[in-house]
């Protein structure tokens, strides 16, 4: 890790003030659990680190008329034993409490989860977010792609996003808020992520001289069915082969409308119209739950060693469906 | 009169064969244990590498003048200099040592290396043409082999069965990672704190690499963070070490490497891959085997792996290439070979038995004659296996056909080893005040070590384990081998087991007039010396050994000696039952069994974790482990443990252990238990998925790219069919 | 390197100056905070150079002049020779570092040292007085739950947390409950057994 100077400021107009124009300026450190691995790696090398962690206004979970909001600094264990979001946002209490591990849940923050950046291991090897060899071709089309991405991969960003509880959020139509110079903003979590098109843009849309102060997610549809779907290889701490949350509002056996979002398998968190076109106006069975499936991935395309994440995604769209449909949770 | 060396009988043991808790147990869960790591030395120096990072070059130009100036920076070494080859990316090229780690590591990134680029190749997935593979430099034909009369045996063959099988290169991922600490305390002597399991052999590597006198090198070790195999040898980080304490003028160095040249320098196991043709008569008679074998032997060139087996099938052809590719140093890894020859000839025989429509356990049963000289112990195992399993009562023909995505399936495979106690001496005393010292220069890598030596000597002299001191961990003791090869219990224990005897039978000459008897009468045991004939003649352990006087006892045991104390030559038999998500291509474990023969035991507990241990790792490089590696770059993809995944606590299913012992076994001596169960799970779950999908994933670690890949390539071959 | 240039935003001016460089760094060269005045307030900089630092590990007050990108293992570890808690993957993705940090188990290596002061931080190392075993350990001693040893003082850490939290875990928890620690020699029979028997069910000694 090389060095760099360390404030901690008290209010969140110092914290972007404190930040740089340029990323590698100066990083906002919130848990630490990505950033840090980060620099020991010598990904990103920031001259300052910004600790706002002493920002009261970033904390805290708050749950009202006109939904939820919570602050940056809200731990991933602090959103899963919530009780209020266990009861209205239950499959975002389920995601962020099995995300990584108790240890990471402990002090992760859903600031940091929405900028956590790619596992590709190309880019966690130094060789670049868009991984491009000497020669310009990408070491990714060119290698071991078995983890890299299915939809959203025209190029030249072949990596997928990590979060699985930026999915979650997306599905409930979550906004994110963000603080800069300028002051607040406020888009669409679904818009924050970006696919980037150059080596010096990011994965989200948060510039190097904002913080991520809150996310505020709407009241949930009432009487939808919801479930979030993973399918990872071992039982605790692996990243995802892909992702589904589905949240379906019904009319009686049918589904009305229908959000359905994968993550693991793009640049960015996936939001897949084509699979809620296919489902909506039907009633959920195991062949209509397979055709969203399908539909989720008729777009895919293999990179080469990736052919079977497209399969997964598939079957974590069709499980996710008919779990929403059972009323579970798991 | 020569001593009779022969272990007690099995009602005379009182420690030998029982349960205990690890001795330095303790120590290890408060966290107290002292690993080379975790050493602090006064003033001491932190020290890094700087790495190449391609796969094959040349270093062409070194300069490390920023580094020399910067504050802090105590010292440079050239590992690698201009004009030498590197083979493989991670290779350290210059070390540097400093004050502290930051100032070690902001040195390494001021030090400027410029290579000439070679090609490389680190990928052996691809068959290699034999007739191409002899004139390539990328190959080395290893092995060209017919015994029997296989073409003949192919034609009177009435079931014929070929297929693909491999195993991919894994690390050892040891967790403390290589590593040591050199100071030089005067210039005459040098003395190191190294991660090892073989403390008794770095000084004479050592004083060769840096010349100087072996004899003043002392190397001292409490703990080692895991070894597994990779740990034998001395590194290049450990003479960088010497030769940086050298140059700060003696001060302490420590070099320990991060986890990504560990993973991706620090040792791996060779890839095997092959094409075998396996033949049977209708009845399941095995008549004959050919294979075409390939795999990683590193720029080395390497071994083979011996196939078929552990089966003596009567004609055999084989042929194996080694593909010299950059991809780190191969090193000895648990059971070298034996896992890859397992899946090499376990799969196929499995598939070969399916064909024959028979169940793998009876196809065993019918050829266990080629099983010989184990084709008993196998026979005895598999059948307290199946009683463990519920095989017979639970298996189904391949392919599960139950309802649902999810099946199950049951797998088994075999496998032996030697396991003979190797070259060890003790310095066993007793002392007037009754207190015993065991000095050794052997070390305990966790496999129990301490503990073991600890309840033969407290077996033999009838003192409580705590009462006797045992010093091990330093080549100032008397002198052990490397712990390798699952060759110390039995070298630990024999050597331990005649010095306490011959210590035994001077105290009893020397105490035997005070309870008038003749020595030859005496025993010791419950902590007094007494007539066995008559316990009422006795002196508690205390007074007999104030008999001594001044004069305290010292009894040199070694391994070979007088008496058949260890013994070589293992089978093992181990069943697993995994869950398959057809859909998802995710394999569960839901049970194992290993079933094994170790002669005579010990220490049972540590035993049975020895084969526990054994079996977790099986299930973690049949399901997880595999070392990624990139073409174009020429480097490792997976650096690290999110990546290069080991098995979890809730992967591993339910573990069922048995220890064949007792008559039959007991009377062999002792053998050692660490590297043969590591070898059979890669087969025995690769047979369980098998017989649960009914179709063969033929490599591992059989994740859901590769279960799914078999089941869609069944699914198109079935339709076309 | 020298060459970079400092960091300034906006609203912010420096009341004394500290360029940042990487060899003024690596000089044995201890500083107070340095004070920026941040949108009309005081903001105190640390580093890059070495500051001092304050840490509470298991009930003392430990001190040492540390740069801030030291890390809270490596302080632990190096200045204070609190060395339970070990470097294994030095990336918060093996378990092998866990510490109690007010209560909660974190990965040590992905703290820094000077973001842990004032937080009660406690090691394996710490959880009973030297020549006694806390619970925990004696049950991993009991069932045999370490061979080589370097994973354990994470596991008994990350064990005791669980177990605080859920006293009477079922098997799923379990499983997802110590899921971010790893062990290379496969004691996780023993580990089973060891949480078995602390959560007084005793069904099975795993290790044995």
């Amino acid at each position: 890790m090389r060095a760099f100077e360390y404030t901690v400021p008290k209010e969140k107009k110092q914290a972007v003030a404190l930040l740089g124009k340029q990323w590698n300026d100066a990083e906002v450190l919130a848990g630490g659990s990505d950033l840090l691995g980060l620099m020991k790696d010598d990904v990103v090398h920031p001259k300052r680190l910004v600790n706002v962690k002493s920002i009261s206004d970033l904390h805290g979970i708050s749950y009202g008329a006109r939904g939820l909001r919570i602050g940056a600094l809200a731990t991933l264990l602090e959103i899963s034993e919530h009780a209020q979001v266990k009861q209205h946002y239950p499959i975002l209490a389920q995601a962020s409490g099995d995300a990584a591990s108790p240890q990471i849940r402990n002090v992760a923050t859903i600031g940091g989860n929405m900028c956590q950046r790619p596992r590709c291991w190309w880019f966690r090897n130094g060789f670049g977010l868009l991984a491009t060899g000497p020669d310009g071709k990408s070491l990714v089309l060119e290698g071991d792609n078995r983890h890299h991405a299915i939809l959203g991969n025209d190029g030249p960003a072949y990596f997928v996003s990590p979060s699985t509880v930026a999915p979650v959020l997306i599905a409930y139509n979550a906004r994110i808020r963000l603080l800069g110079p300028g002051g607040p903003r406020e888009i669409p979590l679904e818009k924050f992520f970006v696919i980037p098109k150059s080596e010096n843009e990011r994965e989200h849309g948060l510039r190097p001289n904002e913080i991520v102060t809150d996310i505020v997610v709407p009241a949930p549809p009432v009487g939808a069915k919801v479930s979030h779907y993973e399918i990872r290889q071992k039982e605790a701490f692996d990243w995802p082969y892909a992702t589904a949350s589905v949240i379906l509002e019904m009319n009686g056996d049918t589904v009305r409308s229908s959000r359905i979002v994968m993550s693991h398998v793009a640049p960015i968190p996936w939001v897949s119209n084509e699979a809620a076109q296919a489902l909506n106006g039907k009633s959920i069975s195991e062949e209509t739950a397979d055709a969203a499936g399908a539909a989720a991935v008729a777009n895919a395309k293999s990179l080469g060693r990736n052919k079977h994440k497209i399969k997964l995604a598939r079957v974590a769209v069709k499980r996710a469906i008919l779990q929403a449909a059972k009323g579970e949770r798991a | 009169m020569a001593t009779d060396y022969k272990w007690p009988a099995a009602d005379q043991r009182t420690v030998i064969g029982k349960s205990m808790n690890r001795v330095d147990g303790p120590v290890k869960s408060s966290g107290r244990a002292k690993y080379t790591y975790d050493l602090v030395r006064p003033n001491m120096l932190y020290a890094h590498g700087v790495k190449c990072p391609y796969a094959h070059a040349k270093v062409t130009k070194i300069d490390t003048s920023a580094a020399e100036k910067m504050p802090g920076v105590a010292g440079v070494v050239v590992i690698n200099d201009v004009g030498k080859e590197i083979f493989w990316a991670g290779t350290d090229v210059v070390a540097v040592a400093a004050v502290d780690e930051s100032t070690a590591r902001d040195a390494v990134r001021a030090i400027k290396v410029e290579y000439e680029q070679l090609p490389h190749l680190v990928l052996d997935e691809k068959e290699p043409d034999l007739s191409e593979a002899e004139k390539s430099e990328w190959y080395k034909v290893a092995l060209k082999e017919t015994s029997g009369d296989p073409t003949t045996a192919f034609q009177q063959a009435e079931v014929v069965h070929e297929g693909y099988y491999g195993t991919p290169v894994i690390t050892h991922c040891c967790l403390e990672t290589h590593g040591s600490i050199a100071e030089f305390p005067d210039s005459d002597h040098l003395f190191m704190h190294i991660s090892t399991q073989n403390v008794p052999g770095i000084a004479e590597q050592l004083g060769k690499a840096i010349d100087f006198p072996a004899s003043n090198i002392h190397v001292h070790q409490d703990h080692v963070g895991g070894g597994f195999g990779s740990k034998l040898g001395l590194d290049p980080w450990g003479v960088a070490s010497a030769q940086l304490s050298k140059k700060a003028g003696g001060k302490p160095v420590k070099m320990m490497l991060d986890r990504k040249p560990e993973l991706e320098t620090a040792g791996c196991r060779p890839s095997a891959r092959a094409r075998v043709k396996v033949g049977a008569k209708k009845d399941g008679t095995l008549l004959a085997w050919e294979s075409y074998s390939w795999g990683s032997g590193g720029v080395g060139g390497g071994g083979s792996p011996p196939i078929p087996y552990v089966w003596k099938v009567p004609n055999q052809q084989k042929q194996h290439v080694n593909v010299v590719n950059n991809i780190g140093p191969s090193r000895a890894w648990r059971a070298p070979n034996h896992p890859q020859a397992c899946v090499l000839t376990m799969c196929p025989l499995d598939d070969l038995a399916a064909k024959l429509n028979m169940d793998t356990f009876d196809f065993v049963k019918k050829n266990i004659d080629l099983l010989d000289p184990r084709s008993k112990i196998y026979s005895e195992e598999l059948d307290v296996a199946d009683k463990l399993m519920g095989w017979k009562a639970r298996w189904h023909p391949r392919g599960d056909n139950t309802a649902g995505p999810v099946k199950q399936g049951l797998g088994l495979a075999l496998h032996t080893w030697g396991g003979r106690g190797h070259n060890s001496n003790t310095d066993l005393t007793i002392h007037p005040d009754g207190s015993v010292e065991v000095k050794m220069g052997t070390q305990d890598i966790g496999t129990g070590t301490r503990t073991s030596i600890l309840q033969v000597v407290s077996d033999t002299l009838g003192i409580p384990m705590n009462q006797i001191n045992l010093l091990i961990g330093d080549n100032q003791y008397p002198r052990d081998s490397a712990s390798g090869g699952s060759s110390t219990i039995g070298g630990v224990s024999s050597a331990n087991f005649r010095a306490a005897t011959d210590a035994k039978n001077q105290l009893f000459a020397k105490v035997a007039s005070a309870l008038n008897a003749q020595p030859g009468d005496l025993e010791a045991a419950d902590g007094r010396v007494r007539v066995a004939s008559d316990h009422n003649r006795s002196l508690s352990w205390k007074d007999a050994c104030a008999k001594l006087g001044a004069t305290s006892i010292t009894a040199h045991g070694t391994n070979p000696g007088e008496g058949d104390l260890t013994n070589s030559g293992v089978g093992g038999v181990q069943m697993a039952d995994v869950s398959v998500d057809t859909e998802t291509g995710i394999v569960k474990i839901n049970k194992m069994v290993g079933v094994q023969d170790c002669g005579l035991v010990i220490s049972p507990t540590q035993a049975k974790s020895q084969v526990l241990g054994a079996m977790i790792m099986g299930i973690s490089y049949s399901l997880y482990e595999e070392k990624v590696m990139d073409q174009t770059t020429g480097t490792m993809l997976n650096t690290n443990m999110d990546m290069y995944r080991l098995a979890g606590l809730g992967d591993v299913g339910e573990l069922v252990v048995h220890l064949m012992s007792g008559p039959g076994y007991d009377e062999r001596g002792v053998i050692g238990i660490g590297e043969p169960p590591t070898v059979s799970p890669g087969a025995a779950i690769s047979n369980a998925v098998a017989n649960a999908i009914g179709v063969r994933v033929p490599f591992l670690p059989l994740t859901p790219e590769r279960v799914l890949e078999a089941l869609e390539k069944a699914e198109s071959e079935g339709a076309k069919a | 390197m020298s060459d970079q240039e400092d960091v300034k935003g906006p609203g912010i001016s420096r009341r004394s100056f500290l360029k940042i460089s990487a060899l003024t760094t690596s000089a044995p060269l201890v500083l107070g905070p340095t004070v920026l005045e941040v949108e009309g307030q005081e903001v105190h900089v640390y580093g890059p150079g070495k500051t001092p630092v304050t840490l509470n590990v298991n009930g003392k007050r430990l001190s040492a002049n540390l740069e801030p990108r030291v890390t809270l293992l490596d302080a632990l570890r190096e200045k204070f020779e609190v060395t339970g808690p070990k470097r294994v993957c030095d990336r918060g993705l093996c378990g092998a570092c866990t510490v109690m940090m007010d209560n909660k188990a974190v990965y040590a290596c992905s703290v820094l040292a000077i973001d842990a002061q004032g937080k009660q931080i406690v090691t394996t190392d710490g959880l009973a007085p030297e020549g006694k075993l806390h619970p925990v350990s004696a049950a991993f001693v009991d069932n045999d739950a370490q061979q080589c040893g370097f994973c354990t003082p994470g596991f008994v850490m990350a064990t005791k947390a669980f177990l605080d939290k859920h006293p009477n875990a079922t098997k799923e928890e379990l499983h997802r409950g110590l899921g971010g620690n790893f062990c290379r020699c496969g004691t996780y029979a023993g580990i089973k057994g060891a949480v078995a028997q602390l959560s007084g069910g005793g069904q099975q000694k795993g290790g044995a």
